[in-house]
């Protein structure tokens, strides 16, 4: 098994290679506006460093979000067009269930949250790293403040709102190398993964933007 | 022919994905998705709605085109996307995909100019441009007279619309008389049974001391507006095939007039004419009288091929590959206001990533 892991739903750009027991080799950046530019060269480094080549993959791995939804549709896109050239299969993950899985945290409850912008956070609930017991959602921190009362938290969306999230600590983002692994273990143990489609948890701003269509340069 | 550069085409700068496949100037796939209609009710393009349906459709009409084509992925040389303009997260979408596509498959990326290839796009009708072509691009999102030499390299913008563009003034116009959207076509078939000459509306711009390629809509449309208000307001029936036919001559009235004198001033012997507006039926024979009565060759592409498609991509991107230009980097960007000069994104100079990508690539 050979796993090539990314996820852009989090303003990290990060990519690993996993094959089934390790990663292999990994990179991060963190740049919310340079999903699109990153991704692709972060692809390249990462199997210069494994010294292979991309069609030694058996499998991608893809961080579904929610995420914001201009990057997230880098990893999503990128994920898909790398399935049908190279046909193999492309399995999503949910970023969040990443992220409590890079916490590693064996006995919960904790939450993960992350940053949803509009002052809101994606989040979701979990009994340990493995085991998420609620859907994900996005709120206001103070709406869900009852819900996350007393919990343990991760993620940038808990480090960003202290008053909601008293005890949020690392990790800020989630990692492909953390995504990687969480699949490699469902995928061990027979369990399907979900397809690699958005969550976007948001209905589209349907708002037609004035001059709507003008492209031609001023 | 088998000589000729076979490359793969796509476009998601709007509401359409598009994916072509050509080899050199021969048009041998064009499939398109579009998301018009779920933009219908708002009347224009959503950004949103237009991206998540980009990625939806990316891959599928990827497979369409190939079997439409026949041809393997394998044989492809070279990957061509609209890197703009356009709406910022639906060109990332096609950027990102094509990318991916170039690198799994080893072969070279080219990012384009939208506008280049809405030019090019005739090669796959009528054969090579001629050197130097003028065009006029009309769209719901263009409004622009161009000249080119060369049109990997040389694009010069003589003039534009200083507000609306074409196309917008008639989905504006066809939302103000109740036709729905997008307007161009409708407005179309109520002026073929209208008077052109019942109402006298505003031609914009063409004053003795208004820039001569530079085209003005806004006031057009608040003129035929306000004549539809009046009108309304007077508890008269709205003549919507004769607003239909007067609105639409004073808009091809000014299109092909400024083309036909830049054609002239600038000693240019061709004409094309490219984008959604382009299908207009008034516009192709007006255009087609006035280049007669002024001994000027017109090229206008099939209505398929004016419209934003994957198989203009295509086309430029062939032509490229012909005249050996130098491919995009692997961290291309989407630019939503790419400039009209700029034909196409070449790589950087030093570039490490092409470096090591040599390695990782099939052989
Ligand atoms: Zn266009």
């Amino acid at each position: 098994m050979l796993l090539l892991a990314l996820d852009t739903a989090t303003p990290a750009v990060t990519v690993a290679l996993h094959d089934g027991s390790d990663v292999i080799a990994s990179a991060a950046q963190v740049d919310a506006r340079r999903h699109g530019e990153l991704l692709l060269p972060a692809v390249d480094r990462v199997l210069a460093e494994a010294g292979l080549r991309l069609d030694a993959v058996t499998g991608i791995v893809v961080g579904i979000g929610p995420g914001p939804y201009t990057g997230l549709r880098v990893g999503l896109m990128t994920a898909d067009t790398f399935g049908l050239a190279l046909g193999v299969p492309v399995h999503g993950v949910c970023t969040l269930d990443g992220l409590a899985y890079a916490a590693d945290i064996e006995k919960g409850p904790f939450v993960v949250a992350t940053d949803a912008r509009r002052k809101e956070v994606y989040w979701a609930r979990y009994a340990d790293s493995r085991t998420r017991v609620t859907d994900p959602a996005v709120d206001r921190p103070a709406d869900i403040a009852d819900q996350v009362a007393g919990l343990p938290a991760v993620g940038a969306g808990a480090l960003l709102y202290p008053d909601t999230f008293p005890q949020a600590h690392e990790p800020e983002h989630v990692s492909a190398a953390a995504l990687a692994g969480l699949a490699a273990e469902r995928l061990a143990a027979g369990e399907e993964l979900p397809a690699p489609r958005p969550l976007y948890l948001r209905r589209p701003d349907a708002q037609v933007p004035k001059n709507y269509k003008v492209v031609t340069p001023k | 022919m088998a000589d000729e550069p076979l490359v793969l085409g796509i476009e998601t700068s709007c509401d359409e994905t598009g994916v072509g496949i050509v080899r050199g100037t021969t048009l041998l796939a064009d499939a398109v998705a579009s998301s018009v209609d779920e933009h219908a009710r708002f009347g224009g393009v959503v950004p949103e709605v237009a991206s998540r349906a980009h990625l939806e459709a990316m891959v599928p009409t990827i497979d369409r085109a190939l079997k439409e084509a026949g041809v393997s992925a394998r044989d492809l040389d070279g990957i061509a996307v609209t890197a703009g303009p356009g709406l910022a997260g639906a060109l990332l979408v096609g950027v990102s995909a094509a990318k991916a596509y170039a690198y799994a498959l080893g072969k070279p990326l080219y990012g384009v100019n939208h506008l280049a290839s809405h030019i090019c796009v005739d090669q796959l009708e009528h054969g090579a441009l001629p050197e130097p072509t003028m065009a006029l691009l009309v769209s719901g999102g263009h409004s622009s007279l161009l000249m080119s030499t060369d049109i990997t390299s040389d694009v010069r913008p003589l003039g534009a619309t200083i507000d609306d563009a074409a196309g917008e003034a008639f989905d504006k116009i066809a939302r103000v008389l109740d036709l729905g959207f997008p307007g161009g076509p409708v407005i179309d078939r109520y002026a073929r049974e209208g008077d052109p000459e019942a109402i006298a509306f505003p031609r914009g711009l063409t004053g003795p001391r208004d820039a001569p390629y530079d085209f003005s809509f806004s006031g057009l449309k608040t003129a035929v507006a306000r004549w539809i208000e009046a009108k309304r307001a007077a508890g008269e029936e709205v003549p919507v095939r004769d607003v239909a036919a007067s609105f639409q001559e004073a808009v091809v009235d000014v299109l092909t007039r400024k083309a036909v004198r830049a054609c002239k001033d600038e000693g240019v012997g061709h004409l094309m004419i490219g984008g959604g507006v382009a299908a207009n039926s008034r516009l192709r024979a007006l255009a087609q009288e006035r280049c007669e009565a002024a001994g000027i060759q017109l090229r206008v592409p099939r209505p398929k091929l004016c419209t934003d498609n994957g198989a203009m991509v295509a086309a430029l991107g062939a032509e490229m590959v012909a005249r050996n230009r130098a491919a995009s980097s692997w961290d291309l960007s989407a630019d939503s206001s790419l400039p009209v000069t700029d034909t196409h994104v070449p790589g950087h100079g030093h570039d490490h990533v092409h470096e090591v990508s040599k390695e990782n690539l099939y052989s």
